[in-house]
């Protein structure tokens, strides 16, 4: 499909906040962009209408509970049949800080055998605890599964900031590592937190920002249409947006997050 | 004995109070009973305003004067009669001063300036900024998390109360020295460490949530903050100009929205107009109130959404005085009156009162009036976005509050008298406190002494602080609280908040309260001159002025006397910098029992960018270019950070000569447009020391710097004065040196000076006035004197 007609929806409740960055970084890139509050979309059932899917940033219905957890049995329970039928299509969801919370909360990530009616991993309060705002750098782990991150060459590093209190990537005690190989060998992890050089964070503060397993800030489902991740692709799309713009010597015209939202558009107009 | 309160026969709680029969002890007696915090000469008002009407008030009647009439609603001191010692009357201090220079400077692009919730400015084409600065002190100083919390949440509300989307937060805050002794604690004064952890928190639980960058701010430490801590939020807002829309009318519907009303925040505003005791706690609890952003964010897209299809003839937040205050200064402000079924008031429990109702200051409500016709358009809107909204009541056209509660009149009062309390008329003194300049020998060792003050609380990096605030959230922070290689300290924040501009809006603040021990004439100076520094060192230009002032209690003259002094500089550098004041708010009675708080004057600038990519941050860039010093150095270490570490306040308070600074200031803004600015950092407390070193670790680029060759040196004699001065109006600038002419020919006709260059080593270099080399210190260990103290 042409790029022009390729329309994204940008999923919305009480305490979402992200989502106007976030339809702005889809329209930049030429593609229709629209905030649907849950209850309409729900009221109008109207998901099918979309080529794709971003659970933006924020604290849906306050964080309450844990992170992401009362939106994501919200979706579950709202949308079950119709979110279904968008993933079977291999239709791209992308979730972006809270969002990536509701994926996981939803059991749509790492989503091992499918949709699973628990979560299987968690993001756990920070380590040191607290709210964080800050830039990361992120390497590429994927080797092509991820559609999101298709055009970033593996071992790549990235720089995008992240904000939030509870991104501790974490797996049931004891099936950790387990658990971790299967990521691997599905091609699953997708983001790393390392240092500027990309060598690895190894767990340590601040360069792992919130004590994550592995260093694990962003994974997909087995297929890789579904991808969560703790940093804000949206916040780091333009060159301005950089926290050390005015050292360079000339002000790049966009930054690293770009990336992420134009190939899932390019996924979209090449697959449908 | 007569009874002073009768029960009325009817189905609810409601009292008459019997004031006619009061004499004068009574009607203090019921002043306090009811919490009205109202004195004689304003109790003996309303006895003879209802001896004129020929029947006794109703509990709710009285709240609602309380509520109204309180210092905090309708800033009584700087609306009444101030006599000073000199002989001076001054009729109003607020449009003698504060406002005066405002309407003398008649800037075109002041849109609403003190009229409204917020200040209004032009931005570009149609969209105008909006701004409020707001203090949360006394809630902050019993329950800090909840204090701070609706602080920001009510500031937010203030933006939102004008038709603006709130884009940014700021907040400055006032705390005891963190390692204060417990056992000097009195009772029920909270310890400064649990206050600054609990404020912060709670500042950041509103912002992040609802989504809103804190982009700006700062924290001092103060021992007189221990007993009053000081709580500044701030909010910016933009709006489509032609979107400020105020045309209520009688008839138009008044329209309820957001959370719901219980017992919380009962009283905020009278006990905001009281000292701080050791029972405050205990009963001025339910004064603070109970805070939900997620409410509010939901609020706020409704009233955007309202906003943006025109539905609505007017807005007001709901804040001080609840419900009390919204109602009537709606229909004041638009010369109607009003009527009001308390019974349809949404509550979060059964069995509250109608005062209590009425007079409630639950948080996350707004207040707008509706066309009749626009009414199911409104609510539809409101329900999409699962907030809470009724149909309360509506505008009348015969200038009297009438409330009711289910069906039953509980008040009936003109308008006119709610709005006319008596104006007090206080006195006022001012004296020279007696400071000596000290005498002391020039240290040996400056490299302990800088790191010493790099490491001092009001210095040292607030990173652990800021970075607990999303300062990122809206994509459109250009310029972020920490820049550089290494988190250095920003002068300012620049928001880029259109998208299809280039054009930025520029936050900056200033506040010295340690010059206010000495001079609050010129502590007021100092502050203006550092907001405007800050502003003008990123490249901001056509500022707008905040004014936000905490003070003592305005009873006695010696307080009152400071505030005069510092009002008349707010008036003199308002004016002559051509930067209006365009909104403001007074925090007073900020006494507990260890003392009065120290005179402290928040000032707020805020000023625009053409093209944020012209913007220029404060850490070096590259080795190999000349560092210039603008401005002159002088003598003033009175109140300075280096006079403090050495135990001393002085008395040479730093002074700020207006054609200079201008000068200076104007100058600087062409360079940075010219692009051979490189960066630039103001220089505040600390001096040209911690200046230039913050400048150097943030973009871990070496510097070496020649004292002898700062204009105003050699007056000074002394490198450590040289050093650690602490004047006005000055800025370190990094020029390439293929740059230096160009520069120069710039800055022709102002004070300017090389005096140094960046260079390869990580060293921090300086050159005493007699060529020997006095500071020699690694920037990794400078950046770790500083970011040390409070975390980083």
């Amino acid at each position: 499909m042409k790029k022009e007609d390729v329309k994204i929806c940008i999923i919305r409740v009480g305490g979402t906040n992200c989502d106007r960055e976030t339809k702005r970084s889809l329209e930049d890139l030429g593609v229709k962009a629209e905030v649907q509050h849950l209850n309409r979309l729900v009221r109008k059932g109207s998901l099918q209408e979309f080529d794709g899917l971003v659970i933006p940033g924020g604290f849906s219905f306050g964080d309450y509970v844990r992170a992401g957890a009362i939106l994501a049995k919200s979706l579950t329970a709202r949308l079950r049949g119709e979110l279904k039928l968008f993933i079977d299509e291999g239709k791209p969801i992308l979730g972006i800080c809270n969002g990536f919370q509701v994926l996981v909360e939803a059991g749509l990530l790492p989503s091992f055998n499918g949709i699973s009616d628990y979560p299987e991993a968690a993001l756990a309060t920070n380590i040191p605890i607290g709210y964080r705002c800050m830039w990361v750098y992120l390497r590429h782990e994927n080797f092509g599964r991820c559609i999101f991150t298709r055009r970033i060459p593996q071992g790549n590093v990235l720089k995008i900031p992240v904000a939030h209190a509870e991104g501790r990537f974490i797996f049931p005690r004891g099936e950790a590592n387990k658990l971790l190989e299967r990521l691997l060998e599905n091609d699953q992890l997708v983001f790393r937190y390392c240092l500027e050089d990309g060598s690895p964070a190894e767990g340590r503060f601040p360069e792992n920002p919130n004590g994550s397993f592995y260093d694990i800030a962003g994974i997909c489902d087995p297929s890789g249409t579904i991808f969560g991740l703790m940093p804000h692709p949206e916040r780091a799309f333009y060159g301005w947006q950089l926290p050390d713009w005015t050292r360079m010597r000339r002000l790049p015209r966009f930054a690293d997050g770009r990336i992420i939202f134009s190939s899932m558009i390019e996924y979209i107009t090449r697959k449908f | 004995m007569k009874s002073l309160y009768l029960r009325r026969n009817v189905p609810f709680e409601l009292y008459e109070v019997n004031i006619l029969d009061a004499d004068d002890e009574e009607l203090l007696r019921i002043s306090e009973e009811l919490g009205l915090s109202l004195n004689l000469q304003e109790m003996k008002k309303i006895k003879e305003y209802f001896e004129k009407n020929g029947r006794n008030p109703t509990d709710i009647e009285l709240q609602t004067l309380g509520q109204t009439w309180s210092e905090h609603c309708f800033h009584k001191t700087f609306k009444g009669t101030i006599k000073t010692s000199e002989g001076e009357v001054i009729n109003s201090l607020f449009k003698t001063y504060i406002a005066k220079a405002a309407e003398e400077l008649k800037k075109p692009w002041c849109i609403s300036i003190f009229e409204d919730n917020a200040g209004i400015i032009h931005f570009e084409d149609d969209i105008a900024v909006a701004v409020k600065v707001e203090t949360h002190n006394h809630p902050s100083a019993i329950e800090p998390f909840g204090g701070a919390a609706t602080g920001t949440g009510g500031v937010i509300r203030d933006v939102l109360g004008v038709w603006a989307e709130p884009i940014a937060c700021t907040d400055v805050l006032g705390f005891g020295p963190l390692d204060y002794d417990y056992n000097k604690l009195p009772p029920g004064i909270k310890h400064p460490k649990y206050i600054y952890r609990m404020v912060v928190a709670g500042i950041g639980h509103y912002g992040n949530n609802m989504g809103i960058p804190t982009v700006n701010g700062a924290i001092y430490f103060d021992e007189s903050y221990v007993g009053n801590v000081v709580v500044y939020c701030g909010c910016i807002g933009i709006l489509p100009v032609k979107k400020y829309i105020k045309n209520a009318k009688p008839g138009h519907r008044i329209v309820l929205a957001g959370g719901r009303t219980g017992r919380d925040g009962i009283h905020g505003v009278t006990f905001a107009s009281l000292e701080l005791t050791e029972e405050s706690e205990e009963e001025s609890r339910p004064a603070v109130q109970i805070a939900n952003p997620i409410e509010e964010e939901k609020l706020a897209r409704a009233i955007i959404k309202i906003r943006d299809l025109e539905l609505a003839s007017s807005i007001t937040d709901l804040g001080g005085g609840g419900l009390s205050s919204a109602v009537g200064e709606t229909a004041h402000k638009f010369g109607c009156g009003a009527r009001v079924e308390l019974g349809k008031v949404p509550l979060k429990h059964p069995h509250i009162a109608p005062w209590e109702i009425y007079i409630s200051e639950s948080q996350e409500r707004m207040l707008i009036t509706v066309p009749e016709e626009n009414l199911d358009k409104v609510m539809e809107i409101f329900k999409s976005e699962e907030v809470e909204a009724t149909d309360i009541g509506e505008l009348t056209d015969d200038g009297r509050l009438r409330i009711t509660y289910h069906g039953y009149l509980v008040a009936d009062l003109e308008i006119g008298f709610l709005f006319s309390p008596p104006l007090p008329q206080r006195f006022a003194e001012w004296r020279q406190p007696r400071y000596e300049e000290p005498r002391f020998k020039e240290p040996r060792d400056l490299d302990e002494v800088l790191l010493k003050i790099l490491a001092s609380p009001n210095v040292a990096s607030k990173e652990s602080v800021i970075r607990t605030y999303d300062h990122e959230v809206k994509g459109n922070t250009v310029v972020k609280p920490l820049c550089g290689r290494y988190g250095g300290p920003s002068d300012a924040a620049v928001l880029k908040p259109l998208n299809d501009s280039w054009r930025g809006l520029v936050i900056s603040c200033g506040m010295n309260p340690k010059y206010g021990k000495i001079d609050p004439y010129w502590m007021a100076a100092s502050a203006i001159d550092e907001a405007l520094r800050n502003n003008v060192a990123v490249g901001g230009r056509r500022v707008a002025l905040l004014d936000n002032f905490v003070w003592g209690t305005p009873e006695k003259p010696d307080r009152l006397g400071s505030l005069v002094r510092a009002c008349k500089a707010c008036y003199r550098f308002s004016k002559g910098f051509g930067t209006p004041f365009i909104s403001g708010k007074d925090s007073l009675y900020n006494e507990s029992p260890l003392g009065p708080v120290t005179p402290t004057l928040l000032i707020t600038a805020v000023g625009v960018i053409p093209d944020i990519r012209k913007t220029v941050t404060m850490d070096l860039k590259n080795p190999g270019n000349l560092i210039y010093l603008l401005g002159k150095t002088y003598p003033e270490l009175g109140g300075s950070e280096y006079y403090g570490l050495m135990g001393f306040i002085g008395r040479s308070v730093p002074k700020v000569r207006l054609e200079d600074a201008k000068n200076t200031m104007n100058q600087l803004t062409k360079a940075i447009d010219s692009g051979c600015v490189e960066s630039c950092h103001d220089l505040s407390e600390g001096g040209l020391g911690v200046a230039a070193a913050e400048m150097a670790f943030s973009g871990d680029v070496g510097v070496e710097i020649w004292l002898d060759k700062v204009a105003g040196s050699s007056s000074l004699k002394r490198n450590d004065y040289v050093l650690f001065s602490e004047s006005n109006s000055r800025f370190l600038v990094e020029v390439s040196k293929r740059n230096r002419e160009r520069f120069e020919e710039i800055m022709e006709g102002s004070t300017y000076s090389l005096i140094g260059r960046t260079v390869k080593e990580k060293n921090f270099v300086v050159y005493g006035l007699d060529g020997e080399e006095i500071v020699n210190l690694g920037l990794k260990e400078m950046m770790h004197a500083w970011k040390r103290t409070l975390g980083g």
